[in-house]
């Protein structure tokens, strides 16, 4: 029996616009999400790697050592950071997550060997008693920055944006401000809290290196300052940041995440990770401060095999934050607490979404406890067990990146080189300035 | 009192000197020669020392400032006693952009005026400018009092969360969420110790008392671009 039924969906309004209008229209308010991009872009999965064979020779996989350990901060800090392995774990706000998650990041991190980093909100107790090496954020808003915590910590990122949200500021709605997030913000507690996007006491490069001037005479010039920038005109902003004196330059990409932002920024501002990797490297090279200013690089970040692109293109290291939440349990179905596993079902469905689909970050009502203030809801995410997770994820991409520096005849994750890559597409060819597989062009570059 | 020439040593010296030989009351005071506007000048200090900078500072000075009396015999660049903690900071001439910016406590006193954003997103501490004010001035502050002896310019207190300002003379417009309330016998007194504190002798009786309407306290369609 044939049904007369013909659903023909319209490319230009396909369901997710209608929604779009739909609610645009019931309410006024624009979207705001959390998590990043969920548009298909152009990305490190459109590189792959070209192994030694006869013309290079790979290095023993088991036995041969390939060493992994990176030194940020070398230009003018006296105490440079020394990490294990080149993968750290980006700022993400107390506020915008728990404290335990916090702890759980702290953990993970030192037993492994690499930083965390603070977020808007300040700095808690818990992360810098779990976190060996721990980078204070300064932000625009200065929520709960003070010069105690500038001396204690190990590191100073002066952060100008973020890739979820390139120009914009951020935001805690009403139900993440609790008491304790009200007190270390100085705001009213339950109130939608706005970020500021610019910083109170500099605008422009100038300046900014006189506001770095200022924290390395806070801090006698012992620790290194880095300075994170959204993917947006990127090779000229790392050229300002050098200028600025920066040690350190972060650069976040467009697949970076956020606690809560609007989703038009989310999909429609900043450059991808892999287009602005190839950017900043150029700056630096053509200022001649490639290894003189270290380069992390992050925005969408998951697999060993993600790191091993990033740095053959050129970075010293790279910041994950989204993929550290989901090794926690962010978008799983489930929940361990107390040592038994429970369904967080019911509570996505609650929130009108389910595990895998989840970008509810801004609600406070996270399903497994990570992007929450919510008392009970907290408790979800223990911070060993969260450890635990994340130290194993850690380790696996690091094992994945040393299996593919191996396979490419390389005793350093830093040997990976620009020439060990070649794209599966035209478009990565163009961004990441690499042959396209099988070819000798490279889109965009000069005739040889 | 122990002298800093800063013709013939560096802000780098005078600050590490401030941040080690100086603290636990080894150092009762301080007088800073020859600033010549140099940036970053007594910035961190986390120690109780009177400082006296005789002359012009750049930006930030006092920075940070914890504990610390700094006096400065001129005008000061960006950023004077940004993110102080406590203590006193003292600019007898003008205030450039910034001054005070996220302080989370102390007083600082502007005898001149001030510039642009002049207590942007205060945090706690108190500020007293003799002068006037320039726009944007308390833009997101969040705690704290600002008195304004002169007059106020453009967007007063855009989006204030909790600071309050007191103005005695002409304020140019509110910024967005901002408004003029009326003063209370708590606002009168507030004003007068904050004056008796800055060493002037205003009526408090002839300030207005500015504070957030909190309408913006929570999104909603009605507000329209003003976030």
């Amino acid at each position: 029996m044939s049904s007369k039924l013909y659903l023909e969906e319209s490319a230009g309004y396909d369901r997710g616009i209608l929604h779009y209008i739909q609610n645009a229209a019931a309410t006024g308010l624009y979207e705001f999400r959390g998590l990043g991009a969920k548009r298909a872009l152009p990305s490190f999965d459109d590189l792959v790697f070209l192994a030694a064979s006869i013309s290079r020779y790979p290095l023993e996989g088991y036995r041969e050592r390939c060493t992994t350990n990176v030194t940020l901060g070398t230009r003018f800090a006296k105490k440079p950071i020394e990490l294990a392995i080149p993968i750290t774990i980006g700022g993400m706000s107390f506020g915008a997550i728990s404290a335990n998650v916090k702890e759980a990041f702290g953990l993970a991190a030192a037993e492994v060997g690499t930083s965390t980093t603070t977020g808007d909100g300040g700095m808690t107790e818990e992360e810098r008693r779990a976190s060996k090496t721990l980078v204070y954020q300064c932000l625009p808003s200065r929520y709960g920055f003070n010069p105690d915590d500038v001396r204690r910590a190990d590191a100073i990122e002066v952060v100008i944006g973020q890739g979820a949200k390139p120009g914009g500021g951020g935001v805690l709605l009403g139900k993440k401000v609790s008491p304790r997030i009200a007190a270390m913000r100085t705001l009213p507690e339950g109130i939608d809290q706005r970020s500021a996007c610019r910083h109170p006491d500099w605008t422009g490069p100038d300046d900014l290196a006189i506001k770095i001037l200022e924290l390395r005479e806070l801090t006698d010039w012992e620790k290194p300052i880095y300075v994170k920038i959204a993917a947006t005109r990127v090779f000229h902003d790392v050229k300002l940041c050098v200028h600025a004196g920066a040690d350190v330059i972060v650069l976040d990409g467009m697949q970076g995440g956020t606690a809560a932002t609007q989703s038009v920024f989310i999909e429609h501002v900043g450059i991808p990770t892999l287009a602005a990797l190839r950017q900043a490297v150029d700056a630096l090279e053509d200022m001649n401060m490639k290894d003189k200013v270290q380069l992390v690089i992050s925005g969408g970040i998951r697999t060993g095999a993600d790191v091993a692109k990033a740095l053959a293109m050129g970075a010293d290291a790279v910041s994950i934050g989204q993929a550290a939440m989901m090794a926690l349990g962010c978008n799983s179905e489930w929940y361990t607490q107390n040592g038994e596993q429970h369904s967080a079902r019911a509570d996505y469905e609650e929130l009108g979404t389910a595990a895998g689909y989840c970008h509810q970050c801004h609600t406070g009502r996270c399903p497994v406890g990570i992007t929450t203030q919510d008392p009970v809801l907290e408790r979800r995410l223990e911070p060993a067990v969260g450890a635990r997770r994340l130290r194993n994820y850690l380790k696996t991409m690091n094992m994945e990146l040393t299996t593919i520096a191996r396979a490419c005849g390389k005793s350093s994750v830093h040997h990976l080189e620009r020439e060990d890559l070649v794209a599966l597409t035209v478009e990565a060819a163009a961004m990441a300035n690499v042959p396209l597989a099988g070819t000798h062009w490279v889109p965009g570059a000069p005739a040889a | 009192m122990e002298v800093v020439d800063l013709q013939r040593q560096s802000v780098r010296e005078l600050n590490q000197f401030l941040h080690h030989d100086a603290v636990s009351g080894k150092v009762q005071a301080l007088e800073v020669l020859n600033p010549d506007g140099a940036h970053n000048i007594a910035v961190g200090v986390n120690t109780p020392i009177a400082i006296a900078i005789r002359g012009h500072a750049g930006y930030y000075c006092a920075g940070m400032n914890k504990h610390a009396s700094v006096t400065i015999d001129g005008n000061v660049g960006w950023g004077v006693a940004e993110n102080m903690m406590s203590g006193t900071v003292r600019v007898k001439g003008f205030a450039s952009e910034s001054a005070g910016a996220s302080a989370h406590g102390g007083l600082l006193v502007i005898e001149g005026d001030a510039s642009l954003r002049c207590g942007i997103g205060l945090k706690g501490g108190d500020i007293v400018v003799g002068g006037s004010v320039g726009n944007f001035t308390a833009f997101m502050a969040q705690a704290g009092r600002i008195v304004v002896c002169g007059d106020a310019g453009d967007a007063l207190g855009d989006s204030l969360y909790e600071t309050v300002i007191y103005v005695r003379g002409r304020i140019k417009s509110l910024g967005s969420d901002a408004q003029v309330e009326p003063m209370r016998e708590t606002d009168y007194a507030a004003v007068g110790e904050l004056l008796n504190r800055a060493g002037l002798t205003h009526d408090p009786m002839t300030f207005k008392r500015v504070a957030s309407a909190r309408q913006l306290y929570h999104w909603n369609a009605d507000a329209n671009q003003e976030y």
